[in-house]
């Protein structure tokens, strides 16, 4: 089975959460004979620890996964920030712009290094599953997942249209706003967590 | 100028003496609220109605935020008056190049006006004795980037303020610096405090003999509260107080005489929350402090406390919302309040104290007038704390009034928020029934003006953690507008008969500060971007210029090198209410900047960004 990873799911859908190639993920399923073993299809991938190739995220087609994330932005604060997507003193993310990129990947390092114009590092405060869940949920706000993988009403108050209901927007990367002439532009990074 | 005041002066005396027989050259505010304690004072020894402790500007120059120590933001300049200022044109302009929230009045010393911008906190120095008023030059501080992402509400700057050949200042990352005002050199920097915690100043210090006094901010973050005294020639720290802790931390010591009986006890700052919530209770003095040089004493707010949830903090979360007396050589606690104890709503009690001897059931009292964020604008005995009075201003169902005798705000039970619960129709809302946006008080006309908003809010409070660096606030908020569907006024307040004298509708929340002059003008700016003159005693608009942003700064007045008042403001939209314009935000989640953007999905259609100071003359 040198196809798999070791969580029983094939590699490619592991690393493509780009949709294109699903018929070929698709085919390859049924060649493999999964089709037989619904029984032990895995709804939660479990937490990425694959040496060899770097770590991008599955959790794009995993509505419980991304279902977590957005419990996981609440819980570790970013919702403060970013609100449920409008922004505040952060910018924010339900629209098209992307200071940093829209990928997996560069949401990952956005959320773990932090940024130098405020968002902090959250490397030693947040588990690196728990952040790909995050990426995953902070995707599905302007509808990079998958519309079946989005969460739907929140049991909150009534801020916006559920994630499920929104039309996906193409993303744009604008990149961060320009350094202004005179302003500091090499900082180090805030690190998120420890004491009063 | 003091004979044109003094004019006025006699003027209001007299028609207070004709026991209320209506003038005809006056407007019928003047003869139907004078309140019977003026018409005593026209008698016999014939007191000033109204005395401002240290005196208001008179130099024609403009050294601090407010003008004076007592934060009156009135001006003796009488140049432009009510009758002439239809005539006011646009005489000069200067861009900043900043998109952010310009909320700082320039200053002008000399022949030189001194601009600070919001991050990265820019000073620049302009030439007023040359036609086209050349930049002399320009400090950077070059506060850290990362700062822009722990302060709660844009990246504004309150102001600087001048003394001893100084300008001195906060920078959002948490420094304050001083600057040689003809060179731009900086003279020092002192490291306040940890932006990495949450902590950024944004306010605008004030110089008391010989210490400039500054407070921080972040109490949506967790952020303890503090001020602190710094010595103006070297920078070192003097003093800090905090506002939560024990009594040691907050300098509460042997001369605290509190009013009220809750506020008496050993270490409340400690035993009115529950274990060690009080280290990220917030308390922050992130607003205005005015100082009074016959009592020695200064006077600042305290702002909300951590986390929104109140349910995760039982007790009065003492010192938070509420108001310290300090002596500014020690920095001790002389008395304090609460205006808001256990605040469930985000109401800071930050706003400015302006500071006035004022005719009271027959005797003067020396006072404070304080028009907070919980709806209620207080007259407090400034010598001893004790509530004079505390009137609505502002719609409010979330609380019935104040007991005068315990001095306590009634809260309306069912607007309490509560755990996974939506409460509705919370008036008024976070940003309070006013924020920070600074009045302004006229000792001619009596009245106080104040710049506010009209509006409510639905909140749900959730389970928040403390994670250091991060939003501690634990609620879901949506603002909307209040009765009458317009989100701000601006009103002129009596506050010996205790009553609205007049007061004008707004579209949106009046977020800029307010200026009164001798000449009977009050300027103020909206967030459409319009910049207004209207009549101290009627209201009237007499006057307005159309700029090219929202206006969320504070209007002031100096004489120029050419011996002409010019009334200046900076244009900007921005800070809290304006962030949805200033930072991009998205409409389509009204809980967006803590729930402001539900009240203002509109504003991008009236206005755009970019910093712009106008400087208009007759």
């Amino acid at each position: 089975m040198s196809s798999r990873s070791e969580t029983g799911l094939p590699r490619a859908a592991w690393r493509r959460p780009r949709y294109r190639s699903r018929r070929a993920v698709l085919a390859a399923l049924v060649v493999l004979g999964l089709g037989c073993e619904r029984e032990e299809r895995n709804f939660t991938p479990a937490q990425i620890a694959d040496e060899a190739a770097p770590p991008i995220s599955g959790y794009d087609e995993s509505a419980y996964a991304v279902g977590e994330g957005k419990r996981l932005f609440i819980w570790f604060n970013c919702v403060g920030c970013h609100a449920m997507g409008g922004g505040g003193m952060g910018p924010p993310l339900m629209d098209a712009e992307w200071r940093y990129g829209s990928e997996p990947e560069q949401i990952y390092a956005t959320i773990m290094d932090g940024r130098r114009n405020g968002m902090p590092s959250f490397r030693e405060r947040i588990p690196e599953d728990y952040a790909w869940r995050l990426v995953a949920y902070v995707r599905s706000m302007s509808g990079l997942v998958l519309q079946d993988r989005r969460p739907g009403r929140s049991d909150d108050i009534h801020v916006k249209a559920p994630e499920v209901m929104r039309d996906p927007v193409d993303p744009r990367t604008v990149g961060p706003p320009p350094v202004i002439p005179g302003a500091e532009d090499t900082v180090p990074r805030i690190r998120a967590g420890g004491g009063p | 100028m003091r004979h044109a005041c003094l004019a006025l002066l006699c003027a209001a005396a007299a028609a207070a003496s004709c026991g209320g027989e209506p003038q005809p050259e006056r407007s019928p505010h003047t003869a139907s609220s004078s309140p019977p304690q003026a018409a005593a004072a026209s008698s016999a020894d014939t007191p000033r109605p109204f005395r401002i402790p240290g005196g208001t500007s008179t130099s024609g120059e403009w050294h601090q935020q407010a003008g004076d120590h007592a934060n009156t933001r009135y001006s003796e300049l009488a140049q432009i008056t009510a009758d002439n200022v239809a005539g006011l044109q646009l005489a000069w302009s200067f861009p900043t190049g900043l998109d952010n929230g310009h909320e700082a009045a320039p200053l002008v010393v000399g022949s030189t006006m001194y601009v600070v911008t919001p991050y990265p906190n820019f000073l620049y120095a302009l030439d007023l004795t040359r036609s086209d008023r050349p930049l002399k030059w320009r400090y950077a501080p070059r506060p850290v980037s990362v700062a822009q992402g722990v302060a709660c509400c844009d990246v504004v700057n309150r102001g600087a303020v001048y003394a001893d050949g100084r300008i001195f200042y906060n920078t959002l990352d948490a420094h304050t610096v001083a600057v040689d005002a003809a060179t731009g050199r900086e003279v020092w920097r002192t490291k306040m405090g940890e932006v990495a915690r949450g902590e950024t100043m944004t306010m605008a210090p004030i110089v008391v003999k010989g210490r400039v006094i500054v407070g921080n901010s972040g109490g949506e973050l967790g952020v303890r509260g503090w001020i602190a005294a710094l010595d103006a020639a070297s920078g070192s720290e003097v003093w800090r107080a905090y506002n939560t802790g024990p009594d040691s931390d907050v300098l509460i010591g042997d001369r605290f005489r509190p009013f009220y009986e809750a506020d008496r006890g050993r270490d409340l700052g400690v035993k009115s929350w529950p274990p060690d919530a009080w280290r990220t209770g917030g308390g922050n003095v992130w607003g205005w402090i005015s100082y009074d040089p016959e009592l020695d004493l200064i006077y600042h707010g305290t702002g909300n406390p951590g986390p929104w949830n109140s349910e995760m903090r039982p007790g009065d979360n003492k010192w938070t919302a509420g108001i310290f007396a300090r002596d500014p050589d020690d920095g001790a606690a002389v008395w304090a309040y609460q205006w808001s104890p256990h605040d469930h709503f985000d109401h800071d009690g930050v706003n400015e104290n302006i500071l006035v001897d004022l005719p009271w059931r027959g005797g003067t009292r020396r006072v404070l007038l304080h028009a907070d964020r919980n709806g209620y604008i207080y007259v407090l005995d400034r010598e001893t704390g004790e509530v004079l009075s505390a009137d609505p201003f502002a719609h409010i169902t979330a609380s019935r009034g104040v007991d005068l005798q315990t001095g306590r705000l009634e809260l309306v039970q069912e607007k309490v928020p509560r755990l996974q619960t939506v409460i509705r129709d919370i008036c008024p809302a976070a940003s309070g029934a006013k924020d920070w946006q600074p009045s302004a008080f006229s000792p001619v006309t009596g009245l106080l003006y104040v710049p506010h908003n009209n509006l409510c809010m639905d909140l749900e409070a959730v389970e928040v953690s403390y994670i250091a660096g991060t939003p501690y606030l634990g609620a879901n908020a949506k603002m909307y507008a209040g009765p009458g569907g317009h989100r701000g006024e601006f009103t002129a307040w009596d506050p010996v008969a205790r009553r609205k004298v007049w007061s004008l509708r707004e579209n949106f929340p009046v977020w800029s500060g307010a200026l009164v002059t001798a000449g009977d003008v009050v300027f103020y700016g909206t967030m459409e971007g319009v910049f207004k003159a209207v009549h101290a005693r009627t209201g009237e608009l007499l006057w307005q210029h159309e700029t090219s942003s929202g206006i969320i700064g504070q209007p002031m007045t100096y004489t120029g090198p050419d011996g002409r008042q010019y009334v200046a403001i900076l244009a900007g939209v921005g800070g809290w209410a304006g962030s949805i314009v200033s930072l991009g935000l998205d409409p389509a989640d009204s809980s967006a900047s803590l729930g402001f953007v539900n009240a203002m999905k509109d504003l991008p259609a009236y206005t755009d960004r970019g910093g712009m100071l106008y400087v208009f003359a007759l």
